[in-house]
């Protein structure tokens, strides 16, 4: 027990630490600068956001440590049980939710809330892990494919039903270990396709598309009739087959863009596309944080000097939109470094997960890096005004326990699989 | 192999991308660069000058300012205070503090924005001694509107503090700024409010100002407002109002050789002095919730109603521009008009001449209208279709001024209509019809419908002879007199200028010797014409017929005329009764100063129409049930 706990410590991975506790310390910094009032209160003034989330740090430690004890072997065994839970812990918010800002998203417990999509994450991770590695799991199998869809499809329907579809949204996240562990490419180039026709067909409009779909098949047809007879007769029909469902498809995305989205979320898509300025209302947002950001300037106003961040130009600034803080007060060099400080971090995930023995650490590994990849997209494009809004937090940066722990549980789970590399298990 | 390089490139991408969109926006110029001047550094102080004062045509001061004081506030340098005792002081209740404070908040917590208008003269004492308790609040010196005379507030308007939506329309203005909501306070904004000038002061991190930003170089001084003068002689205006008490209606006065309008009274009207500051956020809605009396609604310039006996003038002129009659051509009244062998008259007549002919002068004193369903008969006639005949006496019609907005520059009006062969095609599809079957025309009972400002207007080129000025109501500005090219040129009707001549000496007959006999004036030739317009409500289904509106337009002298003038009083009887008297009196008061009928003052004085509105009431109310 001994030599083997000695194993572990000096088994861990110290740069993946290092990274978190760097990303915790400056995403803190942050939170301090956009949430401080003007007077200068001690640090440790537990009413404030800052003061918060600094318990939240303190807590997570006991956390980190929980999880660093338990035996590798625990998290595979038990992987479907903690699905299980957790998936309960999402139906029954549908019983004793508490709703903030129009989401259920919450159990209340005492002055703090929990948010268990968060920790969802967690679960889904281990579970899709458990499965994968599975002797008899082919990816080239249609039942297998089914069976992972449906791991990830459970949790991202009970979240859009809160309704929170930004945090559904990072389910997707685990096609990247799909494509990984073997799901035939046609998926991700089917889903690449589908996303890229989506946006062109919001920036072109549907009819200019349905015609430009029709000369390229048109034009395609023509050639291979003239040149190549036969392949032409051979793919007849999967050629039309294909023309008619890009098509439709083309039509319903207008569709659905147009009847079913509400004008809330058209607006979103329609302010990041130019093609809607309303600066004052819906896209206040973005436009605010735009001009904090580039009011950073090279080297930023300085740590407490950004004037529009203690002016709190921009609603959500120490949540969703914490990116502005470091962009004011740090300016490009500053934002810059911690846009590079993340994809490192990601990117020493991918490599640790890439080193595994077992499979199961590997998948883990892999799905992490995936969630953290989407967090990072989708909140940074969003600050930026790359991406419509969607409300997600950026990990370790955003104030916010739940986020804050589930991340840390997200990590160390995998640290502490990692450290077990060396072993015989 | 390949399989892992699709997340590890993604990163890659992301991070390249990232770093693009901030080197975009942190390095290079964009359109999210804020200049220097909106460095939350520099605090801006809007300087808001004096709104212009205005008078009448008399230099008779009718609006002016008084000042008021706004207490206005930075929420962030709020600290902790007795809110009871600030709340007694200001007179709000704690819900008004709370709803206050939090719109502040939302506007800016570091920049002063209005926490409560228009605090009295009285409160401001009071408060200003405590004031120094209360951090973050300070007061503002701002003028609020002053009417020294209770009258014409239909003409003058009212200010009242910008809303959400005209902000955003128009940036120039910031919360707790006042806008002209109505009459010449809204049509003249622009002269009367001036220009705001804005200083910009430094400040240091502590927020301690420090002189002014860049040695002031951006500063721009206030502009004042300009004074207007308006063409309102505030007497007659307000004799007009007493004349009009207790009755509902218009009077618009005009001279004609300028088209300056003397007098706009619309009754139920209110006193001015309702809509300042503070209180009009009492009055207004009791003023605007009257359904019943409507003192917020023009009469003058909205109400339409069909023009009546007034508009057989404009018969009589078009069918002389015809040709289709002369002054001496005449036709036989059988108490009413017949065509086409009928026994029956196809429409009745009072003019009590039977048995021989009528020519134009007769038919205009007396009001015959089967002189005038004759003479729109032939005009229709004079082509060979109706349709044709229509549209040409329409065009005649239009050129009177009538059936369009005037465009003169108060804020409010209607069109009116003048129906054409188009219109009537709408109605009778098969287009079967004929002069006879928009005979109503021809006494202005018909479709025609006009405002009491274009009856004056009409009375006006009668006057003149056959041209007109755009009415309006502002003279001068600053003392200068006006050059807008729409006020000060003639416009021309259709009708020849010969052709006017028989017209007048008819409506001059009528104050001798005509319907209007009774109101004449000595020494003073007075042209008019009365009317009566029949008014119609549905109860159960059924027209039930109501007082008749009474009309009256005229000007005087005959020649010469310094004034022209339209009356109308909402179920006033007939046009002699109450509308003759009215029109009277105002000539003498404007031509002479001062009225010597006092019985006949003192008569109008005392009608009150209230009877008949409340019978108009009872009826409504039992056509609801």
């Amino acid at each position: 027990m001994r030599t083997r706990n000695k194993n572990i410590i000096s088994n861990i991975d110290w740069i993946l630490v290092f990274f978190y506790i760097a990303l915790c310390f400056i995403g803190w910094l942050n939170i301090y600068a956009a949430s401080s009032p003007d007077e200068n209160v001690e640090i440790l003034n537990f009413s404030t956001k800052y003061g918060k989330q600094l318990i939240f740090f303190g807590l997570s430690i006991p956390l980190i440590l929980m999880v660093m004890f338990l035996e590798s072997k625990f998290y595979e065994q038990f992987s479907s049980v903690f699905y299980v839970l957790s998936m309960l812990t999402l139906i029954g918010l549908f019983l004793f939710g508490k709703t903030i800002k129009g989401a259920t998203s919450w159990y209340a417990i005492g002055g703090f809330t929990l948010q268990p999509s968060e920790f969802a994450k967690a679960a889904t991770a281990l579970a899709i892990a458990r499965l994968i590695t599975d002797k008899q799991f082919d990816f080239k199998k249609r039942k297998y494919q089914i069976q992972a869809f449906l791991v990830i499809f459970v949790p991202v329907i009970l979240i859009t039903l809160q309704p929170d579809p930004g945090s559904a949204l990072v389910y997707f996240s685990f096609f990247f270990v799909f494509y990984r562990e073997g799901l035939p490419s046609y998926y991700i180039s089917v889903g690449i396709g589908a996303i890229l026709l989506f946006i062109a067909t919001l920036v072109f409009g549907y009819i200019a598309l349905l015609a430009f779909i029709f000369v390229v098949f048109a034009s395609l047809s023509i050639y291979l009739y003239s040149k190549k007879q036969r392949v032409f007769k051979r793919n007849m029909f999967s050629i039309i087959g294909t023309y008619i469902i890009i098509s439709l498809y083309v039509l319903s995305i207008s569709f659905i863009f147009n009847n079913v989205f509400k004008q809330r979320h058209r607006d979103r898509f329609n302010i990041v596309l130019n093609k809607e300025t309303d600066n004052s209302g819906k896209g206040y947002n973005q436009q605010q944080a735009a001009i904090s950001i580039a009011s950073g300037g090279l080297l930023g106003k300085g740590f407490l000097n950004g004037d529009r961040t203690q002016g709190k130009f921009v609603p959500e600034q120490d949540t969703d939109f914490i990116f502005v803080t470091i962009g004011e007060e740090w300016g490009f060099v500053g934002s810059a470094l911690v846009v590079l400080l993340f994809s490192l971090f990601i990117l020493r995930i991918i490599y640790v997960a890439e080193r595994q023995k077992s499979p199961f650490s590997r998948i883990y590994g892999y799905s992490i890096a995936s969630i953290f990849f989407f967090h990072f997209v989708i909140n940074i494009g969003m600050v930026l005004k790359l991406l419509p809004t969607i409300g997600i937090p950026l990990p370790f940066f955003s104030y916010g326990g739940s986020s804050l722990w589930a991340f840390a549980i997200l990590l160390f789970i995998f640290v502490r699989l990692d450290a077990n590399r060396t072993l015989d298990w | 192999m390949k399989r892992q390089v699709l997340l590890i490139s993604f990163v890659i991408l992301a991070t390249l991308a990232f770093i693009g969109r901030l080197f975009y926006l942190q390095m290079t110029d964009n359109n999210y660069q804020l200049s220097p001047l909106s460095n939350s550094a520099v605090k801006v102080v809007q300087e808001i000058p004096e709104r212009g004062y205005i008078y009448d045509r008399n230099n008779k001061l009718l609006v002016a300012n008084q000042p008021s004081y706004n207490i206005k506030v930075i929420p962030r340098d709020v600290k902790s205070l007795d809110t009871l005792e600030f709340c007694s002081l200001l007179r709000i209740d704690k819900e008004r503090f709370i709803k206050n404070m939090e719109r502040a908040k939302r506007y800016s917590m570091r920049s002063s924005s209005v926490f409560l208008p228009q605090v009295s003269k009285e409160d401001y004492a009071a408060l200003q001694e405590k004031m120094h308790k209360y951090e973050g609040f300070f007061i503002q010196k701002n003028t609020l509107r002053e009417y020294p005379i209770n009258s014409a507030a239909n003409v003058l308007g009212y200010l009242s503090e910008v809303n959400q939506e005209t902000i955003e329309e128009k940036p120039y203005y910031q919360l707790g700024d006042n806008i002209g909501l109505t009459g010449v306070e809204r049509y003249y904004e622009n002269e009367l409010r001036g220009k705001k000038g804005v200083k910009r002061i430094q400040r240091n991190k502590h927020n301690k100002e420090i002189g002014p930003y860049k040695g002031g170089i951006y500063d721009t001084l206030a502009i004042p407002g300009k004074d207007l003068t308006l063409t309102l002689d505030i007497d007659l205006q307000k004799y007009g109002e007493q004349l009009m008490q207790n009755k509902r209606g218009g009077i618009i006065a005009i001279e004609p050789k300028t088209g300056e309008i003397l007098a706009l009274v619309s009754t139920p009207t209110y006193n001015p002095n309702l809509m300042i500051g503070r209180e009009r956020s009492k009055n207004s809605p009791k003023l605007y919730g009257d359904k019943e009396n409507k003192p917020m609604f023009d009469r003058a310039l909205q109400a339409t109603y069909a023009p009546g006996s007034p508009f057989k003038i404009v018969n009589g002129l078009i069918g002389l521009q015809e040709g289709v009659i002369t002054p001496q051509t005449g036709f036989t009244c059988y108490h009413g008009f017949r065509y086409g062998g009928r026994a029956q008259e196809f429409m009745k007549c009072h003019c009590g001449i039977v048995g021989y002919p009528i020519r134009l002068e007769k038919g205009i004193a007396k009001s015959c209208n089967s002189y005038f369903s004759n003479t729109y008969k032939r005009i229709i006639e004079n082509y060979p279709t109706a349709q044709e005949g229509m549209n040409a006496w329409s065009k005649h019609v239009q050129s009177f001024g009538l059936g369009n907005y005037l465009g003169y520059d108060l804020s409010v009006g209607q069109k009116g209509l003048v129906p054409n062969a188009a219109f009537y095609n709408k109605y009778y599809p098969l287009k079967n019809w004929k002069a006879v079957t928009t005979i109503s025309n021809a006494i202005g009972q018909g479709e025609i419908l006009t405002t009491p400002i274009q009856l004056a207007n009409l009375t006006a080129i009668v006057a003149n002879r056959g041209y007109y000025y755009t009415p309006h109501i502002l003279k001068k500005i600053n003392n200068r007199a006006i050059e807008n090219p729409n006020f000060v040129e003639k416009k021309y009707t259709t009708v020849d200028a010969v052709h006017f001549d028989p017209v007048i000496q008819g409506m001059l007959e009528t104050f001798e010797t005509g319907t209007a006999r009774a109101s004449k004036i000595q020494g003073i030739e007075i042209c008019g014409k009365t009317g009566t317009v029949e008014n119609f409500i549905r109860v159960d289904g059924k027209k039930v017929s109501l007082e008749d509106h009474s009309i009256l337009v005229a000007f005087a002298p005959k020649d010469n005329p310094k004034i022209a003038i339209a009356v109308y009083v909402e179920n006033g009887g007939f046009g002699s009764n109450i509308a003759a008297p009215i029109t009277s009196l105002m000539i003498e008061k404007y031509l002479t100063g001062e009225v010597k009928r006092s019985w006949m003052e003192e008569r109008m004085y005392n009608t009150s129409l209230e009877e008949e509105y409340k019978k108009k009431i009872i009826t409504e109310v039992e056509d609801e049930k």
